[in-house]
Order: C-alpha cells, then sequence, then structure tokens
C-alpha cells in the first residue's frame, strides 16, 4: 500500500515538474514515468537494501532514472534531459538540507554540519548515478552498434 | 537583416541555436554538439566553439569571421531544447535545407511555448501537495502545502518578472513559503512545520542547475560548470536565507 502511494506521489510531482520546466506537452507523462521509476529504486534500495542509507540509495534512484531517461530518449529521439530533469527532482535532498539550515538557526553547529555533509554527499551520488548510467549506456550501445 | 552567403548564413545558424539552446537550460557539451554537427554538415570545416552559460563565441575555422553571442536570460524550457534539437537533426541529415532551418530557428526564438502561468501554478501546488506524502507527512497537511507552494511559486515568478533579480525573487518566495507554513501551524491548519515547508520550497529547488553543472564538470567543462554550480548554490542560498528568516523570527527553541 505504502510503495503504490508512494508510486502515485512521485508520478504526480515529477509530471508537475515536467509543466514547470515546460517539458513538450506529450512526453509530460514519460517525464512521471521516470521520476516514479527513480523514487520507487531510491525506496527500494534504502529500505530494503542498505538498511537506510541514503547516500548510497540516491546513486541507486538517479542511475535508474538516468537508465530510463536514456531509453525514452533513443525511442522518440529527444535529448536525454527533457525526461531525467522532472526525474531526479524527487531525490533532491531538500529535507536534509533544510535541516542543516535550521540547526545552523538554532546554532546547532555541529548537527547542521552532519546534515550539511549528507546533503553534500547525496548530491554527489545523484550526479555520480547520472553520470555512470549515461557512460555504461554509451558503451553498450557502441558494442551493439559494432556488432551490427 | 540580409544574409547573402551560405557561410555566414550556416554562421548565424549555428550561433543561433547555440543561443537557444542556452538560454533554455541545455547542457554545455549537448551545444557544442549541435553546433559542430550542424557546421559540419555545411561543409564548415575546421569550426570550433567556446562556450559558457553567459556566452558562446564560435569560429568558423579558415580565414572567416569569429562571431560572438551573448546570453542574458536563462530558464528552464525544455520544448525549446527538444525543438532546436529536432532543427538540428533535419539539418544535419538533410532533410531540410539551410534556409529553411535559419527560419525555422527565428520562429522558436520569437515562439512562446511555455506552458499558461495558471497551469504551472497549479503545477507547483499539486507538486506540492505530493512531495508532502513522499517526505513523510500527514494527509492532513496536504492543503496547507497545496496553498505555501502555489503561492511561493506564484511570488517566485512575479517578482522575477519585476525585478529581473534571481538571488531577490527566490529570497521573497522563500521567506513567503515559511510564513504560510508557520501561519498554518499556528492556526491549527497544519501539523507538521519542517514537512510543510520543505515540500512547499521544492517547486523553487534549482534541480535542472544542479544537475547540469555537475553533467558539465563530468565532461570536462570547468568553465559552464562552475558558472552553473554558483548559480545554483546562489539559489540554494536564497532559498535557505528566506527560511531561515523566518523560523528566526519564529523564536527558534519553539
Amino acid at each position: 500500500m505504502i510503495w503504490a502511494i508512494n508510486g502515485i506521489c512521485s508520478f504526480i510531482a515529477s509530471a508537475m515538474f515536467g509543466i514547470i520546466f515546460n517539458s513538450p506537452r506529450n512526453r509530460l507523462l514519460h517525464c512521471g514515468f521516470v521520476g516514479l521509476v527513480g523514487w520507487l529504486a531510491y525506496l527500494a534500495a534504502r529500505d530494503l537494501l542498505l538498511g537506510g542509507d541514503t547516500v548510497k540509495a540516491s546513486f541507486i534512484g538517479a542511475f535508474a532514472v538516468a537508465v530510463v531517461a536514456h531509453l525514452f530518449a533513443k525511442r522518440y529521439r529527444t535529448p536525454m534531459i527533457i525526461f531525467s530533469v522532472a526525474g531526479i527532482i524527487p531525490l533532491v535532498p531538500g529535507g536534509t538540507a533544510y535541516n542543516a539550515m535550521r540547526n545552523v538557526m538554532e546554532t546547532h553547529y555541529d548537527v547542521a554540519t552532519v546534515h550539511a555533509m549528507e546533503a553534500f554527499m547525496i548530491s554527489g551520488s545523484i550526479a555520480m548515478g547520472l553520470v555512470f548510467a549515461e557512460v555504461i549506456i554509451q558503451l553498450v550501445f557502441k558494442r551493439r552498434a559494432r556488432a551490427v | 537583416m540580409i544574409i547573402d552567403s551560405t557561410e555566414e548564413l550556416t554562421v548565424e545558424c549555428c550561433l543561433l541555436a547555440g543561443r537557444l539552446m542556452m538560454e533554455a537550460g541545455a547542457e554545455t557539451y549537448r551545444v557544442d554538439d549541435t553546433m559542430a554537427r550542424m557546421a559540419a554538415s555545411q561543409g564548415l570545416t575546421g569550426a570550433d566553439s567556446f562556450t559558457t552559460s553567459t556566452g558562446i563565441i564560435f569560429s568558423p575555422g579558415g580565414n572567416r569571421h569569429v562571431k560572438l553571442a551573448s546570453i542574458r536570460k536563462r530558464a528552464t524550457d525544455l520544448e525549446k531544447i527538444a525543438r532546436v534539437n529536432s532543427v538540428s537533426r533535419g539539418l544535419s541529415s538533410g532533410e531540410i535545407p539551410l534556409k529553411e532551418a535559419y527560419h525555422e530557428l527565428k520562429r522558436i526564438e520569437r515562439g512562446d511555448f511555455m506552458f499558461p502561468f495558471w497551469l504551472q501554478l497549479l503545477a507547483a501546488a499539486v507538486a506540492s501537495g505530493s512531495f508532502l506524502i513522499l517526505f513523510g507527512g500527514h494527509w492532513l497537511d496536504i492543503p496547507a502545502a497545496f496553498i505555501a507552494g502555489g503561492l511561493g511559486f506564484f511570488v517566485s515568478e512575479t517578482f522575477h518578472e519585476k525585478t529581473r533579480v534571481k538571488f531577490f525573487s527566490e529570497f521573497t518566495a522563500s521567506a513567503v513559503v515559511g510564513l504560510l507554513s508557520l501561519a498554518a501551524v499556528r492556526t491549527g491548519f497544519g501539523g507538521q512545520l519542517d514537512v510543510i515547508i520543505i515540500a512547499a520550497v521544492m517547486p523553487l529547488v534549482p534541480g535542472l542547475l544542479i544537475t547540469n553543472a555537475v553533467r558539465d564538470l563530468m565532461a570536462g567543462h570547468f568553465m559552464a560548470g562552475l558558472a552553473k554550480g554558483a548559480e545554483a548554490f546562489l539559489t540554494a542560498f536564497a532559498i535557505g536565507a528566506g527560511i531561515a528568516l523566518v523560523l528566526s523570527f519564529r523564536g527558534v527553541a519553539a
């Protein structure tokens, strides 16, 4: 049940971000789908596989986003960025960054540093996930092209 | 402007495509790649370009003139990127003749493909509501996040239109989000302040900038990557400062 709710909400959120980022109209549902896959991959990795490690889970989520976005990009011959941007949004560490800032305001600098580092690590792992997926996909497609 | 020679038209075409893509928020390496492909397909050998997020320098090679296009406004407009991309694809494969490609690009430059503002507003509000659930909020807080997120986006866009200072508009918007969330919690309209604020602030987050900054850095475009990173950091800082202002008024310990 919780998975279904999360899936629906991430789908809606990503599709709405498709509107804010002005995606092509007939690609909004794809944007939503990319976001759904990324968020569910993140959630599954965090809760079932890694026991709450958000940094590695973000890597896996971003990886999933990039793979699906790339497949869509190949299928519809549009730049990959159209699908990946909206899909990545749910993974952005907004909550962690907020906690960091709030603790700074409360002059709990030690707690704030922990949160800030975590936000930094999460954004780094999102970026790594995107880039790794892209490089691997390119290698795969190149090999296939050579084989044909 | 009347452009007589084909060569000059090609240069104009490349530069226009590059500028449009950069203004719409494409990755720098993609812009470079697109311009190189377009130039190569029209027989400009030795063409080279230097792209940053504030300007493009395009050299057609040989003893032809180097041209420059500065980028003054930056927005996220994926539709525009897709359209320019399809024109450049058509030009490179020979499906669209050069002249037609140039006119098409001009049309894209003039055209406005944005969703109507009310729809974007609604999208921001609905997105805030869904984020509330994703971040573990309670169902009853959805209306508060919906209103705060929508109004925050509205303030951000209208202030940006009026002042043209991005930092200021984002700061004000996040302060409005903070105030509304605080008011909602005080009046019993909403429950958890933290979750409402985080969810409502999400439409302001510079997601595209962050991803593009890192992608450009990894692709070796250090200038553009750092510039975009700085913009993303400034935006994040503005949002944080706006929320911090409200939190500090609240009497922090409460």
